[in-house]
């Protein structure tokens, strides 16, 4: 019971009152809201010297483009990032949450985190909700046992690979992978393959567009490359196609003076006798 | 094995959450004179998608005991994981390995109690000194149970009969890797959520070796 001195608590985590409402909307005969997923192109491979990841930059709402430039590689700790997809609300949150972890973790043992710790806590968190937290992401980092590189699903599984691509153009940049990728590339091999496996998945895929964010991990420098290539350049445009003044036809302006005239009056308030 | 969460763009809301998720996937160990052979396919399906197709279902469990996985990806890492840590703390308090028989108890445990929330038909194998090389089958409503052979997944209905007519007692170890590489790649080859390298693992009492069969080295059968 709640009251003026005893307000009520609300309930803290998830509210899953809309799956109940799907369940019964569903009982009913009627359909069911389509959940919001975003469409998405993230990669990650693993080089000579490191990891390299790769993202798209288009966020999506149903068909509408919503952000034509946001960031999808999301930072975890200095020597790992992460990128995500899926519903962006649960990326974002969930790489905050772990991200805030790890360095809470980092400054405990004072070591550079292992890059399987992220990964472990990362599929233990995503495990605990069952698929209902919509994060799929490529963890990648370089620890002390050299570079790693994971993908993790929302329901908490993970898959350590040497390359790896998530999102609706992960067919299109896995095709570019599996005809290209070698091990032990250089750093401009590798990033030109990377490129090209994110623009396979912007050319191709209708979820995912804009340009490419590279991020290049090695044992002691990381690249944040916001922006590597603009995919989708805009043209310019060859001729002014401004109307020349005149064009529109309008009626004669003129200007009207009115004389008014002004009452000034104060007013004063006035004391109520209260003394009787 | 294996399955993500299906992806499939028309889907209604509560169907990419609540979607079957149907295994495809070829396990099997079986018992030797001396050990146990286990033996996987490396696919791993998100809906018809192969969303990785070098993946390792054996899984080690602590230094004796490896377990086979089939079913949600998700629910038999976990599993594997928390049984994993489990026996490590059982062996630090018993100050000497596992035994097989209590690893399979405590997926058994695992398995039974979560029976309505998991997706998991797990075979756990190893040896220890009491009783050597043991197989325990932990299928998908948490029953165990030791078998001599075990096959797991949906490849395995196709490979029964195979099983049943070449299997015996006792056999030498080489032997017995070619009975489960034989075994496994006629289960990949029928089933299609079951394909690429063939992962092997000889549990002894000299410890693990593993194996890997590429998809070029299989044995070859009637394909006509």
């Amino acid at each position: 019971m709640s009251s003026a001195l005893c307000p009520e608590i609300p309930t803290p985590g998830f509210s899953f009152e809309n799956c109940k409402r799907n369940a019964t909307l569903a009982a009913k005969g009627f359909p069911t809201p389509k959940a919001t997923k975003t469409g998405t192109t993230i990669v990650g491979i693993i080089y000579k010297d490191g990891v390299i990841l790769g993202a798209d930059t288009r966020a999506t709402e149903d068909t509408t483009v919503s952000d034509k430039n946001c960031q999808k590689i999301h930072y975890l700790a200095p020597n790992m990032y992460c990128c995500g997809a899926g519903t962006a609300a649960d990326t974002e949150m969930t790489t905050q949450m772990i991200s805030s972890q790890l360095e809470l973790h980092r400054l405990y043992t004072g070591r550079v985190v292992p890059v399987c710790t992220a990964n472990q806590m990362l599929k233990q968190y995503l495990f605990r909700y069952q698929g209902h937290i919509g994060a799929a992401l490529v963890l990648g980092g370089v620890d002390s046992s050299g570079p790693h590189l994971f993908s993790i699903y929302p329901h908490g599984s993970t898959d350590k690979l040497p390359y790896t691509t998530m999102g609706s153009g992960s067919l299109a940049a896995m095709a570019v992978f599996e005809s290209r990728w070698v091990p032990n590339m250089d750093e401009e091999a590798g990033k030109k393959l990377v490129r090209d496996a994110i623009a396979a998945g912007i050319f191709n895929d209708l979820g995912s567009g804009s340009n490419v964010d590279l991020c290049v991990i090695r044992k002691d420098k990381v690249d944040y490359l916001r922006t590597y290539d603009e995919a989708n350049k805009k043209g310019i445009r060859q001729a002014s196609y401004k109307y020349p003044k005149g064009t529109t036809a309008i009626f004669p302006n003129k200007t009207q003076e009115y004389k008014i005239e002004v009452t000034e009056e104060t007013v004063t308030p006035y004391t109520m006798d209260t003394s009787s | 094995m294996m399955q993500m969460h299906p992806s499939s763009m028309n889907m209604s809301a509560t169907d990419w959450m609540d979607a079957a998720h149907s295994t495809g996937t070829s396990i099997m160990a079986a018992e030797f004179d001396g050990g146990v052979v286990i033996g996987a396919d490396s696919r791993t399906t998100t809906g018809a998608y192969i969303a990785n197709r070098v993946t390792d279902k054996l899984t080690k469990v602590t230094d004796n005991i490896y377990c086979c996985r089939s079913g949600s990806a998700a629910d038999t890492q976990a599993i594997a994981d928390i049984v994993s840590y489990h026996l490590n703390f059982h062996s630090m308090e018993l100050g000497t390995q596992p035994l097989v028989e209590t690893g399979a108890a405590v997926f058994r445990e695992m398995c039974y109690n979560y029976r309505d929330s998991l997706m998991a038909g797990i075979l756990v194998a190893g040896w220890d000194s009491r009783k050597g090389g043991q197989v325990y089958s932990i299928p998908i409503g948490g029953m165990c149970v030791r078998q001599a052979v075990s096959i797991g997944g949906s490849g395995s209905s196709y490979v029964y009969g195979y099983v049943d007519a070449n299997f015996k007692e006792g056999m030498k170890k080489e032997e017995c890797v070619d009975f489960v590489t034989n075994t496994l790649s006629l289960a990949m080859a029928r089933d299609g959520s079951s394909g690429g390298v063939v992962r092997l693992g000889i549990i002894t009492k000299d410890g693990v070796e593993r194996r890997v069969k590429l998809g070029t080295e299989l044995p070859k059968f009637y394909e006509g």
